[in-house]
């Protein structure tokens, strides 16, 4: 064995990779619970390309039997029902997994200095997982299927004079049609997950070059052991991946339960309306997107016109991109940073969380000036973020990480 | 390099003009893809204009056919609601139509050909929804409300020629097709006369 392995690492050094990712890959040792979504993620979309496949063996992406063959997995192919769920329930798992890691990153300032590449990556993964999710969402051929990406697809109409000519090139037809549909298709079985893991390797890659951050916001290699060893570095295998199989457990327990006994999730994962097949001559009373893109919608909503809307929209994913810039503060975690800054991150969740909730609802009076209040916040939050933190009384940060036990 | 000067200038200017012919090249190689995402030929053939009997609409009546994949309404009006859209205007946003949403012939407070029937493309021009045809007086649309469409997206409304109110996410009008009559009751969509 030991002489196969030496003939392998002759012609590639598979040994020295694993090494240098997993065996002597040095993460501090402090991680806590916010540490299990990155793993988790990298999880789910795996499970989304192996369900992903094998319900592209079943489906027709074809505006006349579409929704039928969806019904069809459901009901005659074998486990088809099991695969589906859980490629549904597997989306809307992707975006809970995938805000809770965004939201560590914002309590440890994990996308500052060495990390802001890493963090751009991650945002760029964020961008193709929305494009991911939403062509996805088009393939069942159900209502909100379908005025749900009329309603997307016409936000590309209020971009002056290119702006129809782009949203009819996008869809390859006066309305969403099958031209559409096969489309989409393609983009969301091969096109954007190869965009997608290609990125995620870079990620991974740009994460394992300057290593994790960690609760305490502090560089674990800026202090070293004789060895070269940082002293506050624990080997990532076998510690940290015990560590993130007992959180898969964890989440597949609960991921599987939702698969098996809520696959609908009441309407939130899987939306009533999209139990219809699509109708280009009716759209439904209530057109809501699926819950993990309600709080940009609730901005694009909030303001009075189109194209400020849009712009709004597509603002406050932009702005995300330029955390590393705007936070100026030296210090990275939460823990030693001002009062200041743990009421507007407090603030920045409470607006997302209050806006993707009047993203659900039928527009009121009440609703459009609370998500306009909302949506200041949001905005609110960057803008703060970049006056307040330049000199922020900040607690001195330990030398070493802290733990506790 | 032993390179002089001469020939290392030499050798960076090829660089540069491969560089420049790759990325030319990249470019127009890029147009053969990126058109086949147009709609194609016979997309745009099912463009064509169809047509409508109007004689089978009862007056108050609401009939929607299928041009161009996207709903056409026709709206058989009455009298009295010809005299609410005479009477209405302090609470829209364009109420003479200025905005080109119509073709010229279209261009007044009935927004049609002939005031009692209505042609319009029943798409809101917020985001593409189609809008509800609720012709009564209704009190959970507002007191101003004296029948029209109203968008069950966003809340957009329109009055009973497809003029936008005030205020509503959708910035104009509802668009009106180009059509033409050609006999008392035979309504061509997607033409204009001649």
């Amino acid at each position: 064995m030991s002489k196969f392995i030496a003939w392998i690492d002759e012609r590639l050094p598979v040994t020295k990779f694993v090494k240098n990712h997993l065996s002597e890959y040095y993460a501090p040792k402090n991680f806590n619970f916010f540490y299990f979504f990155g793993s988790l993620a990298l999880f789910v979309f795996i499970l989304q390309i192996i369900t992903g496949i094998f319900l592209t063996i079943n489906y027709k992406p074809d505006a006349a039997s579409a929704f039928a063959s969806v019904e069809y997995i459901m009901r005659d192919v074998e486990w088809g029902w099991l695969i589906r769920y859980m490629h549904s329930t597997g989306a809307s798992f992707f975006f809970i997994v995938v805000y809770l890691h965004m939201l560590r990153a914002l309590m440890y300032g994990s996308y500052k200095k060495p990390r802001e590449l890493l963090w751009l990556f991650g945002m760029f993964i964020f961008v193709l997982l929305m494009a991911e999710a939403f062509m996805g969402y088009l393939l069942p051929w159900g209502q909100m299927s379908y005025w749900g990406a009329q309603v997307i697809i016409s936000l590309f109409g209020a971009i002056p004079l290119i702006g129809e000519s782009l949203a009819l090139w996008i869809r390859g037809d006066y309305v969403i049609s099958d031209a559409t549909l096969n489309r989409f298709f393609a983009f969301h079985v091969i096109a954007l997950p190869l965009l997608l893991f290609a990125v995620i390797y870079l990620h991974i890659a740009a994460l394992h070059t300057v290593g994790s951050n960690n609760p305490d916001g502090i560089e674990i290699k800026a202090n070293k052991n004789k060895d070269g060893v940082p002293v506050d570095g624990i080997p990532f295998h076998p510690y940290y991946t015990v560590k993130d199989i007992f959180g898969l457990a964890v989440f597949l327990t609960i991921f599987m339960f939702v698969v098996f006994f809520l696959p609908e999730f009441g309407g939130f994962f899987l939306e009533k309306d999209n139990f219809v097949p699509a109708d280009p001559l009716k759209t439904p009373e209530h057109i809501v997107p699926v819950w993990y893109f309600t709080p940009f919608y609730a901005i694009l909503r909030a303001v009075p016109d189109k194209l400020g809307g849009v712009i709004a929209m597509g603002l406050a994913i932009f702005v995300l991109f330029l955390m590393p810039w705007l936070d100026r503060c030296k210090v990275k975690s939460i823990r030693y940073r001002s009062i200041s800054y743990k009421i507007l991150l407090a603030a920045f969740i409470i607006s997302f969380i209050g806006l993707g909730y009047i993203g659900m609802k039928a527009p009121t009076p009440t609703l459009t000036v609370l998500g306009r209040l909302f949506t200041i916040v949001y905005f609110g939050f960057f803008v703060l973020l970049y006056f307040t933190s330049k000199n922020e009384k900040t607690k001195p940060v330990p030398d070493r990480v802290t733990m506790h036990d | 390099m032993s390179d002089n000067n001469n020939s290392s200038n030499r050798r960076n200017f090829l660089t540069n003009l491969t560089k420049v012919m790759g990325g030319v090249g990249a470019v127009f190689a890029a147009i053969p893809f990126l058109s086949t995402m147009s709609p194609s030929e016979k997309t745009k053939m099912a463009g064509a204009p169809i047509e409508i009997d109007v004689s089978s609409i009862q007056p108050g009546a609401f009939k929607i056919v299928e041009w161009r994949g996207k709903p056409v309404w026709v709206v058989h009006r009455t009298p009295e609601m010809l005299d609410k859209i005479k009477n209405e205007a302090g609470y829209l946003a364009d109420p003479e139509s200025n905005e080109e949403n119509q073709p010229q012939y279209a261009q007044n407070k009935f927004r049609s050909l002939k005031p009692e029937y209505l042609v319009l493309l029943g798409v809101c021009t917020h985001l593409g929804c189609s809008p509800l045809y609720k012709p009564g007086e209704n009190k959970d649309l507002g007191l101003e409300w004296k029948g029209g469409f109203f968008c069950p997206c966003h809340g957009s409304k329109f009055d009973l020629s497809g003029r936008v109110f005030k205020g509503m996410p959708a910035p104009t009008n509802l668009e009106v097709p180009p059509y033409y009559f050609a006999s008392e009751t035979k309504l061509i969509v997607g033409a204009d006369e001649g």
